[in-house]
């Protein structure tokens, strides 16, 4: 029977919210590996039933967890993540050099063809790549070799590589973004990239129209159109017409134009979601008020949606990449807060509900539909 | 035989209970160090490679901590022997996670 799962990462642990296609009961299964952070927790487009969670904390570093099986079984695969040669050095807070230290893998990302095949952002920001399921990973250096690599550095929330995106129209095409380095493009299959910044500005930077630099926060495309990018910047809501060549503002009428995640509605590529967040050092929604703003224009002009959500004493944050769309003929829309809740929509956001409100801080949160 | 006590966490990744014993000789030509016993111990149980010692470096994670016989061990270099009785397998070698965080 069609329908929808939902895997939620957290500070604590790993959760999985199941529903059919009415998307009305939920089943909530976890926490798996408890007591980790799960920065990321995704299934294969190619192969529902191949779930990738990466597990990791401060004191025992970074693990990988592979299910082959929808979740009921799991193996630990590979955790090296070496750099490719000697790394070198990036710009520290302070601006002296800083060796290139792995922290944590932020971001999976698997290929749309082949379940063994998966892309890992990781922090200090470079992209890996594993073809045989996470067992082993290679570093596609070209994107940390790039002549400005030595100029990248952290945002607050350190230097971390958070968005991967795979163009399915475009062979070879890809893009990533790091904190707070920028957006790059790849047209060679993760070979050799370009900063895709033209019309970033930001006004924190010396030169704030600099080709390197942009906090980004996230990056949205809707598969059947992936010429056209929509952005979450540290402040700005950006969209690209022209895979990122150039990018012009569309924050429009929300009431702050600073957050984190942004998506794309799945039948409807100009209809885009935010979460405007009060601003950089107050990270709660405007007023304490928690509305996800829908753009039907693609953009501009944007509209509150708030039917079921908390209008009053709420302060959470909803992280980049704790919010996900399913591709059912009436969409759903899904975040995750930083107090704990995900809020489900079966109704492209009109009207929400609480799946689950009293889980750790999420981090993560995406949706798979099945058959 | 070396018997080691890993924290909650790295028993339940690599799949154990209780204690983990080692097959290290107590009476070798030389004293079993403590380096030894930390490959011994990722050789018996690879998901552990990395968890508790680095990559490439070796160097012990931050916040893990090697306690043997109420001594820390934690600043000690990979050919630091053993003490005695931990060799003999009368006393465990700790493996700890650091007090840090919530």
């Amino acid at each position: 029977m069609t329908g929808v799962r939902v895997l939620v990462g957290t500070r604590k642990g790993a959760f999985v919210l199941t529903s059919d296609g009415k998307r009305e009961k939920w089943d909530i299964s976890g926490p798996h590996f408890a007591g980790w952070e799960i920065y990321h927790f995704k299934g294969s487009p190619a192969d529902p039933d191949r779930l990738y969670v990466s597990q990791s904390t401060g004191w025992f570093g970074q693990q990988i967890q592979r299910s082959d099986d929808a979740g009921r079984n799991w193996q630990s695969v590979g955790n090296e993540f070496s750099y490719d040669g000697v790394p070198g050095t990036h710009q520290w807070y302070d601006g002296t050099p800083h060796p290139w230290e792995f922290a944590r893998v932020w971001h999976l990302e698997p290929s749309l063809h082949d379940p063994d095949t998966v892309y890992a952002g990781v922090e200090d920001a470079a992209l890996f790549r594993s073809v045989d399921g996470g067992q082993s990973w290679r570093e596609m250096s070209g994107l940390r070799n790039h002549d400005t690599g030595s100029s990248w550095a952290p945002g607050a929330g350190g230097m971390c590589l958070h968005t991967i995106l795979l163009d399915p129209v475009n062979e070879g095409r890809m893009f990533a973004a790091i904190s707070a380095a920028g957006a790059f493009r790849s047209d060679d299959s993760g070979e050799t990239w370009r900063p895709i910044t033209k019309g970033l500005r930001s006004e924190t930077m010396p030169d704030p129209a600099a080709e390197v630099g942009h906090c980004v926060h996230r990056i949205a495309m809707h598969p059947e159109r992936p010429d056209v990018l929509f952005m979450q910047k540290h402040w700005d809501v950006m969209r690209s017409d022209d895979a990122g060549a150039n990018w012009y503002e569309i924050s429009g009428d929300l009431p702050t134009d600073f957050g984190f995640p942004i998506s794309v509605h799945a039948h409807e590529p100009e209809t885009v979601y935010v979460v405007p967040i009060t601003s950089d050092s107050l990270h709660f929604p405007p007023d304490g008020r928690l509305r996800v703003y829908r753009s039907r224009t693609g953009g501009n002009e944007w509209e509150p949606l708030t039917a079921g959500l908390p209008q009053d004493n709420c302060y959470v944050n909803v992280l980049r990449d704790a919010m996900d769309v399913d591709s059912l003929d009436s969409c759903g829309v899904y975040f995750g807060t930083t107090g704990g809740q995900v809020y489900a929509s079966a109704d492209s956001g009109e009207t929400w509900s609480a799946v689950v409100r009293d889980l750790p801080s999420v981090l993560s949160v995406e949706v798979q539909t099945l058959p | 035989m070396i018997r080691v006590e890993l924290p909650a966490h790295l028993r339940t990744l690599a799949g154990v209970s209780g204690e983990v014993a080692l097959d290290l000789p107590a009476d070798g030509p030389a004293p079993v160090t403590l380096g030894e016993a930390l490959d011994a111990l990722e050789a018996s149980y690879p998901v552990l490679r990395g968890t508790i010692r680095d990559h490439g470096t070796g160097r012990r994670r931050a916040f893990v901590r090697f306690f043997a016989c109420q001594e820390d061990l934690s600043h000690e270099a990979p050919d630091y022997p053993l003490p005695e009785p931990v060799r003999s397998g009368r006393e465990p070698l700790l493996v700890i996670g650091a007090i840090a965080g919530g």
